[in-house]
């Protein structure tokens, strides 16, 4: 289980979240919504270290992590590798294929032996449906293709959580389709997701617990259905805003 | 042209050039190499905010790009043994090129590094990288690229900028000209035909550049940075 505690970031004087405490469950699926500048995407950041939070503990499976307590920088990096991330943006290597995007990690950080890396990431391949494209660079693929890959180079370190920031903000629908569909099946499998997305009948399908963030603060969690039913102004505001 | 003249073109032609060959150009590849190592130091230092180096790198190009190179030059070679600190004028010219271009090149890396999205950096942070692993593995290969172009610049401007050197008695093309001029009085005849060497050597470079540029295959994206890299240094 991933236990989030009274987690505080601060940029200067912007306070962007606010005591926050969160509980995520193992092999679930959670869906982070809340409306722009709200501080979905810094709560994730911080889970995977790519933000220090000022304050508060992040415990994954008994590994603790407490803030107000300066953290050495080994103990930093053991952490962030047990998740993995997908960017809005993908951000794939662009000067390396996408095979060697998807070792790079296994390789360099994991130290795995080349060829078990190349076997594994060739089966990663297959799974996203792009094993054919292992030679091409990323600027020859489209951008579900290239998200697809990124999602393949996260899944390359066999991360505990997964971590997306609005996967298919950048695609247009039909190839953001293709992604979606993607991430439907691995929620279904056994890994522990966590996903910000503004797109409500993906969330509605995939989610097991949805979290609504407002102002860097937890307004409501729950079930998708939960949430719909609460008649919570704000959620029921926010939700209509998006239809 | 009246035959003394082809007669004076043609006897020098080939003691310049041999200085060329002897000087100009060892001068500017020795210089180049070390300028360009220091320079990937420099800006590697400033882009990673080590401290202390840090400033002291900052301090460096500060001081080297606000000097003329002649100052520098003739402090290296005319100063220094006050102090009694002698350096030959080859090591000396080398020296204070290299220190030159370190210092300037220092900016296209740091530039060049600079352009490359943050978002490359987080994702390798995000596999679980070390700071030195994202910059080796990420993000200097593509800051490399991306800096070949303005380099290659700087390396062409070497070329016309050791005929300073001449001021510190190294026998490079233009100090082999002056010497040959002070026979012949023919300055005219002499600093065109040196002139014109250069302009061969600049053109040969040139006409390189263009090839390794069709063949880093760049982007528009990568273009559009190079060309700022190549403003700010003009
Ligand atoms: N690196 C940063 N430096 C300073 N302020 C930041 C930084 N990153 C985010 N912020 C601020 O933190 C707040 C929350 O930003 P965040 O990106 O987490 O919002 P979000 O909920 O993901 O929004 P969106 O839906 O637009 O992606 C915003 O006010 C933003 O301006
Ligand atoms: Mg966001």
């Amino acid at each position: 289980m991933l236990k989030i505690e009274k987690l505080n970031k601060y940029f200067g004087d912007n306070h962007v979240l606010k005591d926050i405490s969160l509980d995520i469950e193992t092999k679930k699926t959670t869906v982070i919504i809340g409306s722009s500048g709200s501080g979905k995407s810094t709560l994730l950041r911080c889970i995977n270290l790519l933000e220090t939070p000022n304050s508060g503990v992040i415990n994954l499976d008994g590994t603790e992590l407490d803030f107000s307590k300066k953290i050495p920088g080994n103990v930093k990096k053991s952490f962030t590798k047990r998740t993995g991330m997908v960017f809005q943006s993908f951000n794939l290597f662009p000067h390396k294929t996408a095979l060697e995007n998807i070792i790079e990690g296994p390789v360099v950080v994991l130290k795995k032996d080349k060829k078990t890396a190349i076997d594994e990431a060739m089966e990663l391949l297959r799974r996203v449906g792009l094993e054919d494209k292992r030679d091409s660079y990323p600027n020859q693929l489209s951008g579900g293709q290239q998200q697809r890959i990124a999602i393949a180079r996260a899944l390359a370190m066999k991360p505990e959580v997964l971590l997306f920031d609005e996967p298919t903000s950048a695609l247009d629908p039909e190839l953001g389709a293709e992604v979606l569909g993607l991430i439907k099946e691995l929620s279904k499998e056994d890994y522990t997701i966590i996903i910000v997305t503004h797109n409500m009948s993906f969330a509605r399908e995939v989610s097991d617990e949805v979290v609504f963030v407002e102002k860097g603060e937890i307004l409501a969690k729950g079930s998708y259905d939960d949430l719909t039913a609460m008649h919570n102004e704000r959620i029921t505001q926010f939700l209509s805003y998006l239809d | 042209m009246d035959a003394r003249a082809i007669e004076i073109l043609t006897e020098s032609f080939w003691p310049i050039l041999k200085a060329g060959l002897c000087y100009t150009i060892p001068l500017t590849l020795i210089a180049f190499v070390l300028g360009t190592l220091l320079a990937a130091l420099v800006a590697i230092v400033r882009v990673s905010k080590v401290p202390v180096l840090n400033k002291i790198c900052e301090l460096y190009v500060w001081i080297i790009r606000g000097t003329p190179l002649l100052v520098q030059l003739f402090l290296v070679f005319f100063g220094l043994p006050k102090v009694g600190i002698v350096i030959e004028p080859m090591p000396a010219g080398i020296m204070v090129f290299s220190i030159s271009i370190g210092a300037y090149s220092s900016e296209i890396f740091r530039a060049a590094i600079l352009s490359i999205p943050k978002g490359q950096w987080e994702a390798a942070m995000a596999l679980g990288m070390s700071y030195p692993q994202q910059l080796i593995r990420i993000i200097l290969p593509q800051a490399f690229k991306i800096a070949l172009p303005p380099l290659f610049n700087s390396f062409i401007s070497l070329v016309k900028d050791t005929s300073l050197a001449a001021n510190i008695t190294i026998p490079e093309m233009l100090l082999t000209t002056q010497r040959i001029t002070a026979r012949n009085y023919e300055p005219l005849l002499m600093y065109i035909e040196v002139g014109f060497i250069y302009l061969l050597f600049c053109t040969v470079l040139n006409f390189v550049q263009t090839k390794m540029e069709e063949r880093l295959m760049l982007t528009p994206d990568e273009k559009k940075k190079i060309q700022k890299i190549n403003d700010a240094q003009a």
